[in-house]
């Protein structure tokens, strides 16, 4: 439970903090505050896996009173999978969000906004409340929104009002779906809702919630929010914002299709979800293939990433949760998840040090790079391993689960998508590798430190990592499943 | 009689709500705007729910509306384009009509909706008032989390500065005539506001009243101070109207603390102890809400050039 509320606080207070501190003291004061949240959620990590999940009722009150949190393996995984990209752009943020550096006024609105944001993802992934999601939400978006305007150029503040206006109507979706909810039963507990009676509104409510949950995680067709919102921020706010903030309301999504209303997952409706998703896997992959900015490529396989995890609903939901490939599929969307978000930051991170180092992500600028920065090049190769869900990576084992899946299940349309998208995602990113790794040396870009390029290094070999020592993440995704289905094929 | 009454407001919230969205110019919006957040705050009241009430006309009518004319007034000064373009968006009013049309088929289709009990964890609470029970005590966390919201939105919003402007006061400067109206009220309104701000804060543990509508009541106080020439608007690089900002956040969080390591758990409050710290941590959530608001109306750090 200390680690629980560890993890919950720290981050709010450091963040109270940066607003509160002169500028001299700043910077070290959110630093201590993401090392402390580091361990914080490395600590909770470790309860669960010896413990089993953890659970708190807040101030003492029980559901439908009160709000209870819940850490299981899956909320464990993806705070200690936040912790690690919020520590790494932190120190990233160091050389590029200085206030010397960006400016008084964004060096000194990152700081606040990025501990904000980790506070609230680590909420997103405890709370079992649906009304407290919902604030949870809210807040996630306003930070995001001022991380991607933070820059201060017109084409981000545009980018980021759009973003705004996406987010909200989105907010507004959900709520209405909450309210249904709460209207018909009383209680917005997703333990409660799981064992409710049926209500004729419930296929309303959920589809409502969906709608907004999906505006807010950019799943096609809503995704042309993100591409330029993302590319937008300066790049450790791109990282956050492509890795971690899409993951909030996809967790929920989960949480509502798998946990609180399994019994309204229609096979229409699970298809519809991951038929969209099929279509952001193609879509933003043809669509990354067609940029010329690192930032721009980087950014839209994020919408095609994202898609893959939509194949999970119906590989592991409705009928298919209780067949012997739901389990497979499930912890396969989750490693996706996962992987995902360490290769993307790490992504971003290298595109942040190349537009310091020759002040341009223009692919035709970057020629030769791997040269000049040969560890922040092999970076950028790991982290393309791993979209690209080449072998020994976790994007690998994450496809693996899913097209065992696929074809364990019968449904091998989806396998098709999925080798499709690394095909997509070989020829997307072989533009910038091949650029990055050309055979001619970059004109004179600035020296970079080699502690600030190994930042997206450790990123990078970790993301790769989950696919090498995969046992022990898979285990621990287990660890408090609503619906444990027999151990997978 | 009041059916008549009841029906009259709904025909003035539909109505006004369509002048709103139908209209022609921004100005007119905005007042049409300021009008429906008024009405709405009678059809909470004839609800029964006076805590929304009064948060609807402080916060949506008040502020919200003080907000979209500071907008509507920079727009004039910018010689911007007042005329809102007439053309129906046909997907967006599909959608609207679908969500509507499903939302009013669930209202018929629901039983009336069953809220918790209360009666047993009430009494436990420490308040006699169930929205403030539920604000600070039972559902904290949310409340907790909703105080933050607002200080997201307020870095939101000064992270739109210009960067040369950063160490400029907030906002645009304020002059009013000396003798004039507003000077007046400058100096005659705040003492009144004040008392009545501190009331609604420390009437909201047993009956209507509560932080966020004392906060908005001391807000509005505090912005015709300005507005009036009598106070200046603050600078960012300001420590204490930084640190008042954090102030009721930080005292919820720690107090949160507290009640784990001192009682059963996060956020918990002991029963005897309960009054007490709902009344500090919302005597402390009033000044950051009160401070938050301000800052969010007057705007981000601006040099004011466009005045010329």
């Amino acid at each position: 439970m200390t680690a629980l509320v560890a993890g919950l606080t720290l981050p709010l207070l450091a963040a109270f903090a940066a607003i509160a501190l002169p500028m001299r003291a700043r910077v070290p004061a959110a630093l201590l505050g993401a090392g402390l949240t580091l361990a914080a959620s490395l600590w909770l990590a470790v309860v669960v896996w010896q413990t089993g999940p953890v659970t708190l009722s807040l101030g003492g009150w029980q559901p439908p009173i009160g709000i209870a949190l819940r850490a299981d393996g899956l909320g464990a995984a993806l705070g200690v999978m936040t912790a690690l990209v919020m520590t790494a752009v932190a120190l990233a943020a160091r050389h590029e969000m200085a206030a010397s550096v960006a400016g008084p006024r964004a060096g000194f609105g990152f700081w606040p906004l990025m501990l904000l944001l980790w506070a609230t993802m680590n909420a997103a992934f405890v709370s079992r409340d649906l009304f407290n999601l919902y604030v949870v939400l809210e807040l996630i978006t306003l930070s995001a929104v001022a991380l991607v305007a933070i820059s201060g150029k017109a084409e981000a503040i545009a980018a980021a009002l759009r973003y705004l206006l996406f987010a909200l109507a989105g907010s507004l979706l959900y709520l209405a779906g909450v309210v249904l909810t709460y209207a018909a039963h009383g209680t917005l507990d997703i333990s409660l809702l799981a064992a409710r009676m049926a209500a004729p509104s419930d296929a309303l409510a959920l589809g409502l919630m969906t709608a907004g949950l999906l505006v807010k995680t950019a799943l096609f067709p809503f995704h042309v929010w993100l591409p330029h919102a993302h590319s937008a921020a300066p790049a450790p706010a791109s990282a956050l914002l492509s890795a971690l903030v899409p993951k909030a309301s996809l967790l929920i999504l989960l949480r509502l299709w798998f946990e609180a209303m399994p019994d309204l997952a229609a096979p229409a409706a699970l298809l519809t979800l991951a038929s969209l998703g099929a279509m952001a896997v193609i879509w933003g992959g043809l669509l990354a293939l067609a940029q010329a900015r690192l930032k721009l490529i980087v950014a839209y396989s994020t919408v095609a990433q994202l898609g893959y995890i939509f194949l999970v609903f119906p590989l592991a939901g409705g009928d298919g949760g209780a067949q012997v490939w739901a389990a497979g599929a499930w912890t396969g969307a989750i490693f996706q998840t996962l992987s995902h978000g360490l290769a993307k930051a790490a992504m971003f991170l290298v595109a942040g040090i190349y537009l310091v180092a020759m002040g341009s992500d223009r692919l035709s600028d970057l020629r030769g790079m791997a040269r000049a920065l040969p560890m922040t090049g092999f970076a950028f190769a790991l982290a393309s391993i791993t979209l690209m869900g080449l072998p020994p990576s976790g994007g690998f084992t994450a496809k693996y689960l899913l097209m065992t899946a696929a074809f364990a299940s019968g449904q091998w349309a989806w396998a098709l998508v999925l080798a499709a998208g690394g095909l997509l995602a070989a020829a997307y990113l072989y533009r910038p590798l091949a650029a990055i790794f050309a055979r001619e040396s970059a004109v004179a870009p600035r020296a970079i430190p080699r502690s600030w390029q190994a930042i997206p290094l450790g990123l990078a070999v970790l993301s790769v990592a989950l696919g090498l020592l995969s046992s022990v993440p898979f285990e621990f995704l287990q660890i408090g499943r609503p619906d444990p289905a027999a151990e997978g094929l | 009689m009041s059916v008549a009454l009841d029906i009259t407001l709904c025909a003035l919230v539909l109505g006004v709500g369509w002048a709103t969205v139908a209209g022609h110019g921004v100005f007119r919006a905005v007042i049409f705007f300021i009008t429906y957040g008024l009405l709405l705050a009678i059809v909470w009241a004839r609800l029964g729910a006076y805590d929304v009430a009064l948060a609807e006309a402080a916060i949506s009518a008040g502020l919200t509306g003080v907000l979209l004319l500071a907008a509507h007034g920079r727009l004039r000064r910018l010689n911007a384009s007042q005329e809102v373009p007439l053309h129906l968006n046909l997907p967006a009013a599909v959608v609207a009509v679908g969500i509507a049309a499903g939302l009013g088929w669930a209202w018929f289709a629901l039983p009336a909706p069953t809220a918790p009990d209360l009666s047993q964890a009430l009494p436990q609470s420490g308040v006699g008032n169930p929205v403030t029970a539920v604000l600070l005590n039972f559902r904290a966390w949310d409340t907790l989390l909703e105080s933050v919201i607002l200080l997201a939105a307020l870095l939101g919003l000064w992270m739109l500065a210009r960067d040369h402007a950063w160490d400029k006061p907030l906002g645009l400067p304020y002059h009013a005539r000396p003798g004039g109206v507003l000077a007046s009220f400058g100096r005659v309104l705040p003492p009144i506001g004040l008392i009545f701000g501190v009331y609604l804060v420390w009437a909201g543990a047993d009956t209507t009243g509560g932080a966020f509508q004392g906060g908005t009541v001391l807000a509005a106080v505090c912005l015709v101070t300005i507005m009036a020439g009598v106070l200046h608007a603050p600078r960012v690089e300001q420590a204490a109207w930084r640190a008042a900002l954090v102030l009721g956040p930080g005292v919820f969080v720690l107090s949160g603390i507290a009640g784990a390591v001192f009682a059963q758990g996060f956020l918990a409050l002991p029963p005897a102890l309960a009054k007490p710290a709902i009344v500090t941590i919302e005597a402390a959530l009033t000044v950051s809400i009160a401070v938050t608001l301000v800052l969010l109306v007057i705007g981000p750090p601006d040099e004011g050039e466009q005045d010329a």
